[in-house]
Parts: structure tokens; sequence; C-alpha cells
């Protein structure tokens, strides 16, 4: 196959290198067969997001003026922790704000897919022994990790070569500042897929290996957000984190290159650490070996609520710490927003008119409640899935032929679903209120951050009831609610740039929770959303008593 | 009353027909061996039975109860082992057996030590790093150790070493002995040979064959080796003989043949009268019968039938 082994004389070192690559072509094209549909749908979605965001700033944000009025609201804590560190805003170009507003948001979005093609062609085969048959073949030790990242390279530049397209035809951007700013998103994507293969490395479980890296990334995106509210225009603790690499190149406005060096660096080295560590582990192991376990179940471990909560409860666990320290953490600036926005207020007309009189730091806890909102959903979402993975895996099968109700089952999973989208949400609220008032904010009083976060439960119970439903009706067709928390996250952080119609606003369930405190409360729609969701869990029962197990 | 009961049970999903009109019996305390390749029903069968699968057809009675609407209660009675074992990977096999029992209802302590310990099991090791063998034997010892009425096995040797294969063989019986029913389905002849008191063949979701394998050997042909002094040539002309092959040589006639069985009392007496030198007959195995249902399947994949009781196959071609 390879030239090494072609040649009759050939040194050990060079065959061993060569080798251990064998394959990697062949690899590569079987994984980009299995992920066609996939890699389309996230090609369709990032090109999709840039066109649509580029119809909609030429259409709403039409002249300067208006844009600039835009760029007035982008010093608010709030702004930068969601946008940028705020180049340009002086001289609002599109290019800027496109840099500004958009890079977060798609490095984001290339970063969870990278992760997630990693995780799923190196340790996610592994732990399910199929690469064991792959590898039993002629291939090399190495030669899946590096086909795996040749395809997230390869899908990444597909991405940016067709997002580029969009850029300089419709929005009229030049091509060396798109070259720039979209090179960036893909470079810093390309350091959370070099994570993700130092995480696979690391534990012998996909889940845990793409937790790890999802949650690198989601500490980076904090990191910018709290180093960029430090200082305008970032400051030291921002450059931690790759997302600055790109967004401090100034595209659009004053570019410089060299940040990018940091990211081709930093991923030079996370490989390196991949290949060293893989070199000093077993097949299908992590670097720790697998602990033994009790012979016997706790007394406690005999109903199917005791086992979904086993199954759950790490996830939670880690679930709960991340959001802990990230709601926590932002807490702590509570007490500096106020007095920042009002001095904004009164340089600035447009911002007093859209944030009024009262105080600003309201809605800043109200937007960090939408955020907690949507990571609850995020994971009751990914719980409820869990009860359809049990189902495909025969484990449901399994638990029904005992002495086990359709019903009991089934509450099971969304009793720990639910329990803890709940406790995320609840959490987080609490966590803000605890950074609060450790800097010495007491206003809002801990009763309102409660308040502010519990008035998500209905919203929440809703997405989760309707996933629910579709589960127990169109057990095929379980995966499609996660576009709840697409929905709820567009019209959250975008309905206002993008002006999404108010009908779809009203589609999210979420659109229809008070923002408290920024906001009154409001009975009615809370009210709403609560019966909703009990009438969502009870067709999902009586759906779940009625139909085939398995569905597969 | 049966312990499990199923009439002209239909069963479709889409498109495809898993269940075309079965009809299956297991009487109270017999060993019911469910025999067919993979594909024709069992496991779809299986799940009818445990009120998973709802019949579009038919009639199902599982320990007096319909399978359907009093599950859970029928559920107490009995314990499934699953023809591809899946367990929680964060669970070791030992919590995975203690939670199979609880859920029905509590598990004799000393008789889950006593099966560990004769399917040389490790308890202590989590689910994910244990051999498609050592998942079966999870749930062969949550199966045993429960004392119900009936135990449902799908395929449950499968993964299983011939020793633990010989063990598992050794615990039906003792289940047999305790009174319990069990539906075995499997489609390794031998095992269903050796403990089963009454086998049906499925085929293309209908039952083509049932019995007690005494009935089902009576339907079929023995193969017949003999060495006869004199001359042989009359036994090819007897009703019921099929596939005569004779050899001559220094030490008489050698002849093999295929019987029918219910021919065979003629074929005796006719080779008493040539002075016989030796004598072999063979019943027909469990696997001839087999094959015999599903040889037109195997000349269809290129593979020639077997000799013995396999010839006239009355399995249309579908």
């Amino acid at each position: 196959m390879t030239a090494a082994a072609a040649t009759p004389v050939h040194t050990p070192v060079s065959t061993s290198l060569a080798d251990s690559f064998a394959g990697t072509w062949l690899l590569l094209r079987f994984m980009a067969r299995c992920d066609r549909v996939r890699l389309g749908v996230w090609t369709a979605s990032v090109v999709g997001l840039w066109l649509y965001c580029a119809t909609a700033f030429t259409t709403v944000y039409a002249d300067a003026a208006e844009r600039q009025q835009r760029a007035e609201l982008m010093g608010t804590p709030a702004s930068i922790l969601m946008t940028g560190p705020g180049y340009g805003t002086d001289n609002y170009t599109v290019g800027a704000m496109f840099a500004n507003e958009m890079v977060l948001w798609i490095v984001i979005v290339l970063a969870v897919m990278s992760i997630g093609e990693v995780v799923r062609h190196t340790r996610a085969e592994e732990e399910s022994s199929r690469s064991e048959l792959v590898r039993a073949a002629v291939v090399g030790r190495h030669a899946p990790a590096l086909a795996a990242m040749l395809l997230v390279v390869a899908a990444n530049l597909v991405i940016a070569l067709l997002s580029a397209l969009v850029l300089v035809t419709i929005s009229g951007l030049s091509i060396g500042g798109t070259t720039v700013m979209l090179g960036g998103t893909v470079l810093t994507a390309l350091v959370f897929a070099a994570v993700a293969s130092v995480t696979c490395q690391l534990t012998p479980h996909s889940r845990g290996a793409s937790g790890l890296a999802m949650g690198v990334l989601g500490a980076m995106v904090l990191v910018r957000g709290a180093g960029d509210i430090q200082r305008q225009h970032g400051s030291a603790l921002s450059w931690v984190s790759p997302i600055a690499w790109t967004q401090q190149t100034r595209v659009f406005v004053d570019t410089r290159t060299w940040p990018l060096a940091l990211s081709v660096v930093a991923v030079v080295v996370l490989l390196a650490v991949a290949v060293v560590l893989a070199g000093h582990r077993d097949f299908g192991a992590g670097m720790f070996a697998e602990r033994r376990g009790r012979p016997h179940a706790h007394r406690l471990l005999r109903s199917p609520l005791a086992l979904a909560w086993r199954q759950q409860r790490t996830a939670l666990a880690w679930w709960t710490v991340g959001t802990v320290v990230m709601w926590l953490a932002t807490g702590t600036y509570l007490k500096d927003i106020g007095p920042m926005l009002q001095d904004m207020s009164k340089d600035s007309e447009f911002v007093s008119q859209v944030f009024g009189e009262q105080d600003l730091s309201y809605a800043f806890v109200s937007l960090m409640m939408l955020f907690a909102g949507l990571v609850a959903l995020g994971y009751g979402l990914a719980a409820v899935a869990r009860a359809r993975t049990e189902e495909t895996a025969g484990r449901a099968e399994y638990v029904l032929a005992t002495p086990v109700s359709r019903g009991r089952w089934l509450a099971a999973q969304l009793l720990v679903a639910g329990a803890g989208a709940a406790v995320l949400v609840v959490t987080a609220g609490l966590a803000l209120a605890a950074g609060a008032y450790s800097v010495g904010a007491h206003d809002p009083h801990v009763g309102t951050y409660a308040a502010a976060a519990g008035v998500y439960l209905p919203a929440v119970g809703v997405v989760l009831g309707v996933a629910a439903a579709v589960y127990a009706w169109a057990p095929r067709w379980t995966a499609v609610s996660w576009a709840f928390l697409v929905l709820g996250f567009v019209v959250g952080m975008f309905a206002e740039l993008l002006r999404v119609p108010g009908v779809v606003q009203r589609l999210s369930p979420l659109w229809w929770v008070p923002r408290l405190p920024a906001e009154a409360m409001a009975w009615p729609p809370t009210v709403g959303l609560a019966v909703v969701a009990l009438a969502a869990f009870a067709v999902a029962f009586v759906g779940f008593t009625r139909r085939d197990i398995p569905v597969t | 009353m049966s312990a499990i009961e199923i009439h002209d049970l239909h069963k479709s999903f889409g498109t495809t027909t898993a269940l075309d009109g079965l009809d299956l019996v297991v009487e109270h305390g017999q060993i019911a061996g469910f025999l067919g390749p993979n594909g024709s029903g069992k496991s779809t069968t299986i799940r009818v039975l445990l009120g998973l699968l709802r019949a579009d057809a038919g009639t199902v009675r599982l320990l007096g109860g319909d399978p359907w609407s009093d599950a859970v209660a029928l559920h107490r009675r009995l314990t499934y082992v699953p023809g591809d074992v899946s367990l929680w990977p964060n669970l070791t096999g030992g919590e995975a057996i203690d939670l199979m029992a609880r859920l029905r209802g509590g598990l004799d302590a000393a008789r889950k030590a006593d099966l560990l310990e004769r399917f040389e099991l490790d308890p202590s090791k989590k689910a994910r790093t244990y051999s498609k063998g050592n998942r079966q034997k999870v749930a062969l010892v949550a199966a045993l150790a429960s004392d119900v009425e009936l135990l449902v096995l799908d395929e449950p040797t499968s993964g299983l070493d011939p020793l633990m294969e010989a063990v598992f063989t050794e615990q039906l019986r003792e289940a047999k002995a305790a009174g319990r029913s069990v539906l075995l389905s499997s489609h390794i002849m031998s095992e269903v040979e050796k403990v089963c008191d009454t086998v049906t063949i499925i085929r293309a979701g209908r039952a083509v064959e049932s019995g007690t394998l005494a009935d089902l050997r009576h339907l079929t042909r023995s193969s017949v080796t003999a060495v006869v002094a004199g001359n042989a040539s009359p036994i090819a002309a007897l009703p019921g003989v099929h596939d005569v092959v004779t050899t001559v040589d220094t030490s008489g006639t050698r002849i093999a043949f295929d019987v029918d069985n219910d021919d065979i009392a003629a074929v005796l007496t006719a080779l008493g009268t040539m002075g016989v030198l030796t004598f072999t007959a063979n019943p027909p195995s469990l696997e001839e019968l087999f094959l015999r249902h599903y040889g037109d399947e195997l000349a269809a994949a290129g593979v020639p039938e077997p000799s013995a009781g396999g010839r006239t196959s009355d399995g249309t071609p579908r």
C-alpha cells in the first residue's frame, strides 16, 4: 500500500512511521461517505446562517447611521459576552459588524461540529469495537485519528469556501478580509478539534471525551467574554481563549494576521500531545485502567427510577459543575455593570432609549437566565434522547420484560431528564446571585434571581414534553426535538439583530417566558406554558403505552 | 391449560410480514424448542409473548393471561433472556443481576452465588468490559436465579463456549425438574435435541413442523448401511426406500440407503433374508429435519442438500 512497504529495503524507523498511517486515505473516503448527510446538514446550516445574515444585514442595516446605532449597543457587558471585543464600533462597516458579531457564533458552531466528528470517528468507533475490525486490516495505529482530522479540516474548508462566496457576492466584502475572517474561524475550530483528539486519549468513553472537549469550549467562550468585559478590545485574560485569536485579527478594521499563528501552534502542540498519549495506552483503553465495581448492587438500585438516575447522574454532575462555574463567574461582574451602562446611556441617546431608566444590570440578569434556559434545554433534550438510546440498544426491552409497566419506565426517564434540567436552571440563578453577592451587589435580591430562573421551568417543560411525545409516537424522529434548542437560541440571541418574524419567535416556548427581573412577572403565559407542558407529557404517556417496543 | 398457547398469530412491520399465521404451544413443565434461522420470526414471537409488540391478528395466551394487557402481572411469573444482551455500560455484572432480580421482586442470594460460580462469571467487572459471552452469562444468571414459572430464552447460548453450554443445559434440566416451563429459541440443533420435549420449526413466520422429537422423527427417514452376503437388489424395489448405493467387494455387498420410518419394518424383514453381516441405522437428527424444511433455501444458495432424509423436500419454494 504505502511506498515504504513496497520498497524491498527500508529502515525500520521509516517503516513504522509510514505504517502507523497506513490506510489513512481509504479511511478518509469511508468516513466522508458515512457522514455525507450529517456534514451536508452542517454545511447547509452554517452557509445558510451566513446567507441569512448577509441578506438581513444589508436590508436591516442598509445605511451607516443604522449600523452606528447598533454599534452604540455593543459596549454593554451582555453584548460583549455575546459578540466580540468591539473593534470598529466608531465606524461600524458591514465587515466590522460581521467580524464583531458573527465570528463568535460561527466559531462555536464549527467547533461543536469538529469535536463531534473527531470523537465520532475515533473514540466512539473504538468504544463500539467497530474499529477493532478496521485496525485488524492494513490500517496503522494513527490512521483513524489522522483521517478524522483530515475530514474535519476538509469539512471546515468547504464550509469556509461556500461562506466566503456568500459574503463576497452578497455583502460585497473584500476577498482579503473575508479570507482572514473565515480562515480564523476555521483555525480556531481546528484548535478545538485538536483538543478533542487529546480528550479522546484520556477517557475510554466517547461521551466523556466529547463532554470534556465541549467543556473546554464552554470555558473558552466564557474566558473570552470575561476578558473583553474587563477592558475594551480585550485584556490579557481574553488572549487565553483561542476564540480571541481570531477575533483579535481586527479584520475589516485594522487587519493583523499574526494572532492566527497562535491557533496553528496550538493545533500542532495538541496533536503532538495526542500522538504521545495514544502511544502510551492500549487499544480501547483510556490513560487510566478501568476500575472494578461492586459485585452486588446498592440496596437502593431497585427501580427504573434508580436505574435512570444511575445512568444520568455523572453527566448531570458535570453539567451542574460547569453551570456553577460559569454563572458564578459572570455574577461577579454585576457590580460594575450598572454604572458602566449608566455612563453609556449618558453618552448615547440610543442606548438610553433601548434600556430606559431601569437598572441596567437587570437586563443582564435576564439575559443570563435566558442562557440558563437554553443550557437546561440542551441537557433535558439529551436526557430524553437517552430513552431512545435505551430502546435501540435493547435495554428498554430487557427492563420492560420484568414487572415494570411502560408508564413507570417512561416516567423514570422523563423524571430524571426534567429534574436535571430544573436543577440546572435554578442552580444557574443561584450561582449568579452568589457571584453578585460575593462582590457586594445586593440588588436584585437573591429571591429575584430564583424567580427569574424558576419562571423558565414551564417553558423547559413544554420542550421536554413535546420531545417525549415525539419519542413516544414517532421514535425514529426523536432527534427532531433538537430543533427547539436551535429555535430558542436563534430567537433568543438573534431575534432583534436579524428581525426574525414574530410568528417564528412565538414558536419558541422560551419566547413566552417573562424576562424577570427586567420585565414584570406575567402569569397568563407562564400558566399557559405549564398547561401545554402537562398536556404534552400526557400525550407522550398515551402514545408510549400503545406502540411496539422496540422500534428500530 | 398450557403455559403458552399461540394460534394463527400475524404480525407485520410496514410491508414486511414477520409472522404469518404462527401456531405454538408450550405445555406446563416442558421444555419447548423453537427452531428457525435468523429472520424467521422467533424474536418477534417472543416479543409478542412479552407484550412488547402488539399482535395484528390471532390469539395469544401466556400463563392463562393476555400478554399485552396483563403484561406487568405476567412478568412477575417469567424471566427473559434476550438474544443479544445489552447491559448498562457503567453497571457491573453483579449490579445488573441484582437489579433485574429486584425488578422482578427478589433474588435468591445463595442461588446467585452458586450460578456465578458455575458460569465462572466475575460480577465486579463493568458491563462495558464484558465480552458477548459474559454479557450472555449475566442475563442467564439473572434469569436462572429467579423463582418463576416460565423461562423465555431467545438464543441463550450464543457466544457461550461449549463448557458453558453444558452448564446451561444442566441448568435447564434442573429448571424442568423444578416444574418450570421453558421456551428455548435456538438455531443450534444439538442443544434443542439434548433438552427439549417438543420442537416447533418456524419458517417465514409460520410453524412448518411441530411435535415431540419422537413424532417428528416418525415423519422422516433413517439412514441405513448394511453389508449382506446375498443379493441386495430387492431392497431398492421396496416402498419407502430411497437413494440406494450398492458396492460389491470381497466381504459382500455393501448397501446404503434412506428409508421412510413408516416402512422400516419391511426393510428389516427383507434384509433378514439376505444374510446380514453388519448393520447400522441412524435415526434422523434434528438437523436433518430442519434442513429438510430449509433445503430449497440451501439449494438456492448453492449448498448441496444433505443425503439423509432431505431429498423429497415438501417445503415449497417461496
